[in-house]
């Protein structure tokens, strides 16, 4: 199963888990499965309207998901998902949500 | 003084002092608040003149008391009236910000000096950095200065002069495969497991508080007023915003009188999502895959890249992109003009205003002050094969007459070469 890193300011929800295994085909199905687990987490990484907060930044196996397929990009068993504050390089480019 | 607390730039939430940077509830970068600094402005401006001749003459304005273990004694760097570089370009009132007269040669000794001194008001013991080059050199300098272990991240394949005055100054060197927006990534999930100073990630909002003081010396220097204009170059956009935070201040605290500064921002045209962005009138900025010479300037996704464009929008200023090519030869013509030897990225800075001179965007009575940010030897890959070859001869007064005299035949005698910019028009009369 893919895992995600979760940063320190959204370990209250995770109770404190650094790392947490999900289920999931795609980043979306993946924030999915996260918010099933850990009610709450979800508002905190996407908008209302299903877009990427503007101050999160979503890494798969070390690449920004903006750079390849948004919330649409396919992860793998062994993919490891970074959510990072976007101080690391961030912006505000909405990536539309779209659910599986 | 210093800061009495953080706040959320996006939704406004107040956090306690303390190594953060982004906002607990929504993950928003976080910015350094003040106690009203108001007051008389003559005791103010009493205080900075009676204060060192550094950055810290303005620790009034700063996020950190003075701390001597970090001080090497940076800022305070030369305004230069840049007569020959005006006149090549048709500004009468050109002065250059030469910070490459740092003690590590660049501006980043700013910032470093301030985000250090915060790092050990909290107590870190080691001290660590994503950098394009700059950074890590002075993260090194100041940590051998202060007597701390450093550690810098660096995306391969940068300039050897910047690898090796870390390496000179102690600093262990970690070069990163990928580009900087990846090292920067590591570094942040680094400092999340180990407590060490980042001090452009968990310091950044004290850190990023130095690039004030590049806002306010300009204002000193010019007898306490501000420019019609100011060209400043961008990677994150960070200095971009802090410049104009402190022209801000310094009118509302009334040191200066009110005045209206136009706020240029530069970018290599191979890294330039906050231009493009500018030119497609949007404030959505999209990441890019950084090819530039300007490494220094290569962040493809700028974290406070929308902030700066809306710094630049606002003051009515303009957002250039500069090509490599144009690079080289506005290091060259700074370096031939004003004897200022700039880095990539004031080739950066340079080729925009030489834009925004060109396109008459910019009055020539206007008081116009570009920022050169850092130094040529450390980047000097860029140029070295564009420069004409030594000439050899062997020790005879008949070849030097015969192979070097007519070389020199293009300049009238006793004027030197300096009124001969590389690619400007030929100089105008007596000057």
């Amino acid at each position: 199963m893919p895992t995600v890193r979760i940063p320190t300011p959204l370990r209250q929800y995770t109770q404190g888990a650094r790392t947490v295994s999900v289920a999931g085909s795609t980043v979306a199905e993946a924030i999915e499965d996260l918010e099933h687990q850990y009610p709450g987490i979800k508002a905190r990484l996407l908008e209302g309207d299903g877009h990427l907060h503007a101050f999160v930044s979503v890494f798969v196996d070390g690449e920004d998901i903006r750079l390849a397929g948004g919330l649409a990009t396919p992860v793998g068993a062994e993919s490891e998902i970074s959510v990072i504050p976007a101080m690391a390089g961030g912006d505000h480019v909405p990536i539309p949500f779209r659910p599986a | 003084m210093p800061a009495i607390g953080l706040q959320c730039r996006k939704c406004g939430r107040q956090h306690d002092l303390g190594p953060f940077y982004v906002c607990a509830e929504c993950l928003g970068p976080l910015e350094a608040v003040y106690a009203d600094a108001g007051g008389n402005p003559e005791t103010l401006r009493a205080r900075i003149a009676g204060g060192p001749r550094t950055l810290w003459r303005y620790a009034d304005l700063l996020p950190v008391a003075y701390d001597p273990a970090v001080d090497l004694g940076a800022g305070l760097t030369p305004l230069v009236p840049a007569r020959n570089l005006g006149q090549a370009l048709g500004l009468r009132h050109l002065y250059l910000k030469n910070d490459s007269c740092n003690p590590t040669w660049s501006f980043k000794d700013r910032v470093v000096e301030v985000g250090m001194a915060a790092a050990r008001q909290f107590g870190f013991k080691v001290v660590a950095c994503a950098s394009t080059g700059n950074l890590a050199n002075a993260v090194a300098a100041h940590g051998a200065r202060a007597s701390m272990p450093t550690c810098v991240f660096l995306p391969r394949g940068l300039e050897r002069g910047k690898l090796l005055l870390s390496a000179v100054y102690g600093a262990t060197i970690v070069e990163v495969e990928g580009t900087y927006d990846q090292v920067n990534r590591l570094c942040v999930e680094i400092s999340e497991e180990h407590p060490w100073a980042f001090v452009n990630v968990n310091v950044r909002p004290y850190y990023s508080e130095g690039g004030k003081t590049l806002g306010y010396e300009v204002a000193e220097q010019l007898g306490w007023r501000l420019p019609d204009h100011v060209v400043v170059p961008m990677a994150s956009g960070s200095l971009l915003l802090k410049i104009a935070k402190a022209f801000g201040e310094l009118q509302r605290f009334g040191l200066v009188e009110d005045h209206a500064v136009r706020v240029h921002g530069a970018q290599a045209a191979g890294c330039a999502p906050i231009v493009t962005a500018f030119q497609e009138g949007t404030d959505v900025i999209r990441p890019v895959q950084p090819r530039t010479i300007a490494h220094s300037l290569a962040i493809g996704t700028p974290a406070d890249g929308r902030d700066a464009l809306e710094v630049i929008r606002s003051t009515g200023g303009r957002a250039e992109g500069v090509t490599d090519a144009e690079i080289v030869e506005s290091m060259r013509l700074l370096a031939a003009s004003e004897g200022i030897f700039t880095e990539t990225a004031g080739g950066v800075t340079i080729g925009a205003l030489r834009r925004l001179a060109a396109s008459g965007r910019i009055d020539e009575d206007a008081t116009v002050v570009a920022y050169i940010t850092g130094m040529g030897l450390k980047t000097q890959e860029a140029v070295e094969e564009t420069l004409p070859e030594t000439v050899q001869i062997p020790s005879s007064l008949r070849a030097f007459e015969a192979h070097v005299l007519p070389r020199l035949d293009r300049f009238p005698a006793g004027t030197g070469n300096a009124a001969r910019p590389v690619g400007a028009e030929p100089a105008r009369g007596g000057g």
